[in-house]
C-alpha cells in the first residue's frame, strides 16, 4: 500500500520465522531426543545438537521396541497403514456410490436416505464409544482390522463433499452419454470418475491423516499388543512415568509417528488444503 | 438444486446406497440409540441385571460435584485453546497475507502441524515439559516456579492448554489465509488512500469482513477441543492430578471404562450428544447467514 513497503516486510518475515520456529521447536526436540541414549535424556541436560546414537535408536524401535512392550514399533506402523488405509478407501468407495444415488437417481425415500446419512456429520464417535464398543465385541470384531476400520467409516463428510461435486458437472455430460447408449454404470464409470479424480485425492489425504492419528477407538478394541497402532504404541512406552521410561525409544517412535501423515501434507499440499477446506464446508 | 437428467431404475439406486447405509445403521444409529437406552437403566452392584430408572443417572449425574468441575474445565480449556490459536495464526496469517518472497515455502512450515495426531502432540509438549528432564523446565525453574505439570493441576492445565493451540494454528491459519485472499484489495486501497493506516483498516475493514471466517472457526475450534483433544489429554495428564483436568469427554471414558459405571457413561454421552447437534444447529444457522456488520 502507500506505507513504507520494506519496513512492513521485514516486520511480516519476522513475525512468520518466529511462529515457524515455536511450531516446529517441540518436533526438532523430538528427532534430537532420537539420536541420544536414554541416560544423556534423563539427567535433562540434553544438548541441542545430534547426537551419535540415532542409527540404533531407530533401529531397535522399528525391529525390537522398547525394553519393557516388545513390541517392533514397525509391526505397529504396518498396522497403522492398513487402518488408515482402509479408513480412506472405504470411506471413498461407500461415500461415492451413496452420491451417485443420491444426485443422479430418483426413488422413494431418497431424501430420507440423504437425511439419515447427513445426520451423522453431528456426533463423533467420542459420544458413542462404549456401545459401538459393545457392538464391535458381539460381532467377534475386536482386534481385528475390520473392527479398526468400519466403525470410522460411518460418517457424512465424504457423500456431502461428493454431492456437492456432481451437482457442478453440467447436465449435458449426463445427456450426451445418454445418447451415446450409455447405461448408468458406463456413466459413472467413464465419466463420473475420471472427472472426480482431483476430489477423490484430496478427500483421500484427508481421511489418510484422519485414519492414521485415530487414538481412542484404536485404545479401546485393541487387546493384542500386535495389532496396536503407533499413536497408541507411544502412550505406553511413556507411561511408567518413572525415570526408567525408554524416552529415547519413545521420542524415536513419536517421529514415526509423524513421519507418513506429516509427509502426505508437505507434498500433496494442494491437494490437502482443497480437502481441508471443501470438507468442511 | 436438482438434476434434470437423470437414470431410471427401481433397484440400482438401493444396492448404491446399501453399503453406507449398513454401516450407518449398525455403527452409528445402532450404538446411538444403544446409549440414550442405557442412559435410562442402572445396572445392579454385579453387572447381572439391569432395571429402568427414568432420569435417575441424570439426577445422580448432576448431583456429582465432578460434573460440575469436569464442565468448568472443559470451559476454560476451550476458551483459552480457542482464543490463543485464533489469536496467532491470525496474527501469522495477515503476515503472510503480504505476498512475500518464499510465501508458499512459509504456508508450508505453518501447516504441517495438522498432521500431527494429538496424542503425538501430547507426547512432544509433556518431553518438553517434564518436570525432571524437560529442556524447558529448567528455565522456568531458574526463574522460581515450581513447575510440575504431574502434581500441580494448574500447570497442567497450562500445558494442555499449549500443546492443543500449537495441534490448532495451524488449521486456524489455513482458514484465515484463505479468508484473507478472498477480501477484494481494491477495498483495502481505497481506504489507504483515504489516508487510514495499516492497524486502522484491519480493524475497520478487514476484521469485521473476515467475521464468517472467524465465527465458523470458533465453533470448530470449540468442537475440536471437545473431541478431538482426547488423546493430548490421555497422553499428557490422564485426567489428572487428582481428575483436574477431566474435561467431559474425558469422563464418559473414564466413568465407564474405569469406574464402570455405564449408566452414568451413557447419560454423559446423550448430554454431550446434544451439545454437539446444538453446536452444529448455530454453525449451520449462522455461517450460512454469513456474519457481518
Amino acid at each position: 500500500m502507500v506505507e513504507n513497503r520494506r519496513y512492513r516486510n521485514i516486520a511480516a518475515y519476522l513475525v512468520l520465522t518466529i511462529g515457524i520456529v515455536i511450531v516446529a521447536f517441540p518436533v526438532y526436540l523430538a528427532i534430537l531426543a532420537s539420536t541420544f541414549d536414554v541416560a544423556t535424556i534423563i539427567n535433562g541436560n540434553m544438548p541441542l545438537v545430534p547426537g551419535p546414537h540415532a542409527a540404533e535408536n531407530y533401529y531397535q524401535t522399528l525391529f525390537f521396541g522398547g525394553a519393557t512392550s516388545r513390541e517392533p514399533v514397525g509391526i505397529m506402523m504396518f498396522n497403522s497403514m492398513i487402518m488408515a488405509m482402509g479408513i480412506a478407501v472405504g470411506k471413498i468407495v461407500i461415500s461415492i456410490l451413496s452420491a451417485f444415488a443420491v444426485v443422479y437417481f430418483r426413488f422413494p425415500l431418497r431424501m430420507t436416505a440423504f437425511w439419515i446419512i447427513f445426520i451423522t456429520l453431528m456426533l463423533p464417535v467420542e459420544v458413542r464409544i462404549y456401545p459401538t464398543y459393545k457392538i464391535v465385541a458381539d460381532l467377534g470384531l475386536l482386534d481385528t482390522y475390520t473392527g479398526l476400520i468400519l466403525p470410522l467409516i460411518a460418517s457424512a463428510t465424504g457423500t456431502l463433499l461428493f454431492r456437492q461435486f456432481f451437482m457442478t458437472i453440467p447436465d449435458e455430460l449426463l445427456e450426451a452419454s445418454k445418447i451415446d447408449g450409455a447405461g448408468a454404470f458406463r456413466f459413472f464409470k467413464d465419466t463420473l470418475i475420471p472427472l472426480s479424480i482431483t476430489t477423490i485425492a484430496a478427500l483421500f489425504v484427508i481421511q489418510f491423516i484422519y485414519g492414521w492419528n485415530q487414538y481412542l477407538w484404536p485404545l479401546l478394541i485393541t487387546t493384542k499388543s500386535s495389532m496396536q497402532t503407533i499413536v497408541i504404541g507411544i502412550k505406553k512406552l511413556t507411561y511408567s512415568q518413572d525415570a526408567l521410561a525408554e524416552w529415547n525409544i519413545a521420542m524415536t517412535t513419536a517421529v514415526l509417528a509423524m513421519l507418513p501423515p506429516v509427509l502426505v501434507v508437505v507434498f500433496m499440499q494442494r491437494l490437502f488444503v482443497k480437502g481441508l477446506v471443501e470438507t468442511e464446508k | 438444486m436438482e438434476k434434470r437428467a437423470i437414470f431410471s431404475s427401481r433397484t440400482l439406486p438401493y444396492l448404491l446406497l446399501l453399503p453406507q447405509m449398513a454401516i450407518t445403521i449398525i455403527f452409528f444409529y445402532w450404538p446411538a440409540s444403544q446409549a440414550i437406552w442405557q442412559s435410562f437403566l442402572m445396572e445392579d452392584a454385579f453387572g447381572m441385571s439391569s432395571e429402568f430408572v427414568g432420569f435417575e443417572n441424570y439426577r445422580l449425574l448432576f448431583e456429582q460435584p465432578e460434573y460440575y468441575r469436569a464442565m468448568v474445565t472443559t470451559i476454560i480449556f476451550s476458551s483459552f485453546v480457542a482464543l490463543f490459536s485464533l489469536a496467532c495464526s491470525l496474527l501469522l496469517a495477515t503476515q503472510a497475507d503480504k505476498n512475500l518472497r518464499g510465501g508458499e515455502t512459509y504456508k508450508t512450515l505453518l501447516i504441517w502441524p495438522y498432521a500431527v495426531a494429538p496424542a503425538i502432540a501430547g507426547v512432544l509438549w509433556i518431553f518438553m515439559f517434564h518436570p525432571t528432564m524437560g529442556t524447558l523446565s529448567r528455565p522456568i525453574r531458574v526463574i522460581g516456579i515450581d513447575w510440575n505439570p504431574m502434581l500441580n493441576g494448574t500447570h497442567a492445565m497450562i500445558l494442555l492448554i499449549l500443546s492443543a493451540t500449537w495441534k490448532q494454528i495451524s488449521y486456524n491459519f489455513l482458514f484465515f489465509l484463505a479468508g484473507l485472499q478472498a477480501i477484494p484489495k481494491s477495498v483495502i486501497e481505497a481506504a489507504a488512500i483515504d489516508g487510514s493506516g495499516p492497524l486502522r483498516r484491519f480493524w475497520t475493514i478487514i476484521f469485521p469482513l473476515l467475521s464468517p471466517t472467524t465465527f465458523f472457526l470458533i465453533v470448530v475450534n470449540i468442537v475440536y477441543v471437545f473431541f478431538d483433544t482426547f488423546g493430548i489429554i490421555d497422553a499428557v495428564t490422564g485426567g489428572g492430578p487428582a481428575g483436574q483436568t477431566t474435561t467431559l469427554v474425558y469422563k464418559v471414558y473414564a466413568d465407564g471404562r474405569l469406574g464402570g459405571d455405564l449408566g452414568g457413561s451413557a447419560a454423559q454421552s446423550v448430554i454431550l450428544m446434544i451439545i454437539v447437534i446444538a453446536l452444529t444447529a448455530i454453525q449451520f444457522r449462522y455461517v450460512e447467514r454469513k456474519v457481518q456488520y
